[in-house]
């Protein structure tokens, strides 16, 4: 079949982290009764429809009840219950359970992208960079609806909930790059709220903290600006073709005359686009009332900002 | 002893005003069953759309993101609250309940012609919103998405709130009728288990419909008047929608699975002529199951509230689950030394125990907290509610229909194509949900409009092609369906009193049925399954 890791089985994903094999092992033990019981109704099921089938006239047993048998059949899928019960318990206490000394990273969650925030003081949006076994803790929030964080090769979900912190926490043991997906519906564009996890070894994870402190100065900036348009989500809102979204499209807007719903119209220059990604809400282009955007002030970075503009002017 | 009742309730009169002011419960099932089992396509049609779309990874095949958002909602929305809510209930309740009870009507035959036009009004009030652009926030109606949206949420939960009125009067009446106008004779544990299966639904509806007009109406008013209760951005707290909702929807899940259940006693009983297993047990659990079903609604919730309340709802969710599964072991346990004759209503009797099995066996891994956090809002969770809400309400509610079909008409359907359309119906179900679950515990969010960029991109295409194929299955065999059913009104062979040899009352007036239920006041002589002692006469080969 089309199964793409090497550890991936039919019912499950790859397990890349310390607790995936505990929930799988548990997966497993129900997913053998749940076979025995279901192969055991269905043999039942044919063989009285073989064995009592008939046409021929006359009364039936009065057989209608049997104590034993029905305190068995009770008292057997009880104790097998809760035997799952506690059993899932145990793993789903260690889930809650954040160890101590975790890496923390903070999660800002928005329609529609995932951005991390690191204690170094940089922010990384869309891709979540861990070094492998190593503890993390994911510190998240909502600036808008309900999101919710999964990553299925990992086995850790939790809703994002605007107004309150919801925490989270994984331990990765494998090198490489694992899917995030957004699981509580939150609009238009739910399904593109997708995310990576890259864990890297401890010397790669280190270099790359070095790295992304440094600003490459030798990329070109319209370069800077289109990697920032998808690494910021922008393409969820805004298109470079012209359709109109959930927001105004890029194309053709440099220099233009930007008409709002209440305030003056203004040309497009440098400083409205600065103000847009900071301040969203103080100019409201007339035609997308509702005023989606969120701030992306402490987020991107001025090399980013000055990008995108010179991508915009080039979107003729 | 086979004839057709000349003089019926179907053309005692025949103005259209005799029909819209009808206070005969039949009747009123009747409309009911045509309203419902149009919503029931509507809600199939956006259902195909839905899969078509999944065809591809890629978004916008067919529909675009906003249309695809709008189409699963109203697929969720139409079919629970327009059609499987009043299905069984009432549809065939209406229809069947009085007579069983060997009583001319309900007790309150104008309120339960309120119930049907408040229906109505709901439902039209649920198409407005779907002419004005449809709403895009799920069934569920989560805050502060259903706040914040511009979609036309206000009139469908305003349309949710208003049919849950018809719920209510239903549930009332059926109460009412239950423990007041019962043939002298039939003691409580002489009811069928039907009517004891309707009885535990009423007070489902009584007692939890009110917390969600409660609830639908308090987010009308926090996106009239902003009075920030559900939403965060006004200092309110989403998770008390959820729970207010689930308090509802939880307890909902019985309004649906129960009278099916009671459906598929009364089947199996029939068609293997036998004394049902464990009378009082499957009785006394369905009041259980009532009663406790208020207490688990946090399950929905496991990633959302806090660890201890997961711990509680999901120890909670597993005792309240072992009364019905015991239930599968009672139906199984009948058939034990039975004479079983498999026409179709017994096809669907057979599908039912396969199909909720599964669908109550994989509740166990969602159930179970550390599984549940991997699984929550996947497709596995989408499948098994299908298998609980389709393969066992729906299946149930089909084979209600073709086992009271000549009892409603007195005609019979062809029984070549009830079977191989139940057939189709097995397999296409299997072929459809099946995908679902290999995918779901995979990890394929729901509610995606496409599944392009992922790891695991062409195993979810795989799955998701399997799936769209079933569901194409399934409208063939609907559409089958609906061609033998209405043929037969007409064309079919005339069914007389008993075509399958049951002993309930319903059995024991002619077909169709006369305007006041029985040509003579019915004579309890024997319980309802007592196929040991009497054996009732067949008008059928």
């Amino acid at each position: 079949m089309i199964l793409n890791a090497t550890n991936q089985t039919i019912w499950l994903p790859q397990q890349a982290s310390t607790i995936a094999a505990e929930v799988d092992s548990l997966f497993y033990f129900i997913f053998y009764w749940v076979v025995f019981f279901f192969i055991l109704v269905l043999l039942v099921t044919f063989y009285f429809s073989w064995k009592y089938k008939s046409k021929k006239k006359g009364l039936t047993s009065s057989l209608d009840h049997n104590t034993t048998l029905e305190i068995t059949w009770t008292i057997i899928p009880l104790i097998l219950t809760l035997v799952v019960f506690f059993w899932g318990a145990e793993t789903y206490i260690k889930m809650n359970i954040i160890p101590y000394g975790a890496m923390e990273v903070n999660v800002t969650a928005q329609k529609w992208s995932w951005n991390f925030t690191y204690k170094e003081g940089f922010s990384n949006p869309k891709v979540l960079v861990v070094p492998v076994n190593k503890p993390v803790k994911l510190l998240m929030q909502s600036q808008d609806v309900l999101h919710s964080f999964y990553v299925p090769d990992f086995r850790v979900k939790m809703d994002v909930i605007p107004n309150r912190y919801m925490m989270l926490w994984f331990e990765p043991t494998k090198i490489g790059e694992f899917d995030i997906f957004c699981t509580e519906y939150c609009g238009k564009s739910h399904s593109e709220m997708l995310g990576k996890v890259r864990v890297l070894s401890q010397s790669d994870y280190e270099r790359w903290v070095e790295e992304v402190n440094v600003i490459d100065e030798s990329i070109p900036l319209v370069e800077v600006g289109k990697t920032a348009y998808k690494r910021y989500a922008c393409n969820t809102c805004h298109s470079i073709d012209g359709t109109q979204e959930t927001g105004p499209s890029f194309k053709g807007i440099w220099g233009s005359e930007v008409i709002h719903e209440v305030n003056d119209p203004v040309n497009l220059d440098e400083n409205y686009i600065r103000e847009s990604i900071f301040y969203p809400q103080m100019n409201i282009v007339k035609g997308f009332p509702n005023g989606n955007m969120p701030t992306f002030k402490g987020l991107i970075r001025d090399r980013e900002i000055e990008g995108i503009i010179e991508y915009i002017k080039e979107l003729k | 002893m086979r004839e057709y009742l000349e003089k019926n309730y179907l053309n005692q009169e025949t103005t259209i005003k005799s029909w819209l002011l009808t206070m005969d419960h039949k009747r009123i099932g009747l409309m009911y069953l045509f309203a419902i089992m149009f919503f029931f396509a509507v809600g199939g049609f956006f259902a195909l759309l839905i899969r078509l779309e999944l065809l591809t990874p890629i978004g916008g095949d067919i529909l675009d993101a906003n249309t695809y958002n709008v189409f699963y909602t109203l697929h969720g929305a139409i079919m629970v609250f327009m059609f499987i809510i009043p299905s069984v209930p009432a549809a065939m309740g209406n229809l069947i309940l009085p007579v069983m009870l060997g009583t001319k009507d309900v007790a309150f035959p104008k309120l339960n012609l309120a119930s049907w036009y408040i229906y109505i009004i709901g439902s039209c009030i649920g198409i407005y919103s779907i002419v004005i652009g449809g709403v895009d926030t799920g069934w569920t109606f989560y805050t502060p998405y259903s706040s914040s949206t511009d979609t036309a949420v206000m009139s469908m939960t305003f349309a949710v709130f208003v049919i849950g009125f018809s719920s209510i009067f239903t549930g009332i009446n059926f109460i009412v009728t239950i423990h007041k106008m019962r043939a002298p004779g039939i003691t409580w544990f002489k009811m069928p288990l039907f009517v004891w299966s309707l009885y535990a639904t009423a007070l489902i509806q009584i007692l939890a419909t009110p917390v969600i007009a409660v609830t639908m109406l308090l987010l009308i008013m926090e996106r009239s008047f902003q009075i920030g209760i559900f939403d965060p951005a006004m200092g309110g707290d989403p998770v008390l929608f959820q729970h207010f909702f689930w308090f509802y929807s939880h307890p909902a899940v019985y309004i649906m699975i129960l009278p099916g259940m009671g459906i598929i006693s009364e089947l199996i009983s029939t068609f293997s002529k036998k004394r049902i297993f464990g009378y009082a047990y499957i009785a006394a659990s369905s009041m259980a199951i009532a009663l406790f079903g208020f207490l688990v609604w946090g399950h929905h919730m496991f990633t959302s509230e806090s660890e201890f309340a997961a711990l509680v709802f999901s120890v909670l969710t597993y005792l309240t689950a072992i009364p019905s599964g015991v239930k599968i072991f009672n139906w199984l346990a009948t058939l034990y030394k039975g004479k079983i004759s498999f026409e179709a209503p017994m096809l669907y009797a057979i599908i039912f125990l396969l199909l909720f099995a599964i669908g109550g066996l994989t509740g166990i891994f969602l159930g179970a907290l550390s599984v549940d956090i991997m699984l929550h809002d996947t497709y596995f969770v989408v499948a098994h509610f299908h298998y609980v809400m389709m393969g066992g309400t729906v299946i149930a509610f089909l084979g209600g229909i073709h086992y009271w079909w000549p009892k409603i008409w007195g005609r019979m359907y062809s029984e070549k194509w009830a079977r191989v359309s139940a057939v189709l119906i097995f397999f296409g179900f299997n072929l459809t949900f099946i995908p679902q679950f290999i995918m779901g515990s995979q990890g394929m969010p729901r509610r995606y409009w496409q599944y392009d960029n992922m790891l695991d991109t062409d195993l979810f295409q795989f799955y998701h092609t399997l799936s769209t194929i079933g569901s194409w299955v399934l409208a063939l065999a609907f559409i089958i369906m609906l061609i033998y059913l209405v043929h037969s009104i007409k064309n079919g062979k005339v069914a007389g009193s008993n075509p399958w040899g049951g002993l309930t009352l319903e059995w024991q007036t002619p077909s169709p049925m006369p305007a006041h239920n029985f040509l003579e006041e019915p004579k309890i002589t024997h319980g309802p399954y007592a196929y040991d002692k009497v054996e009732a006469e067949r008008t059928i080969d």
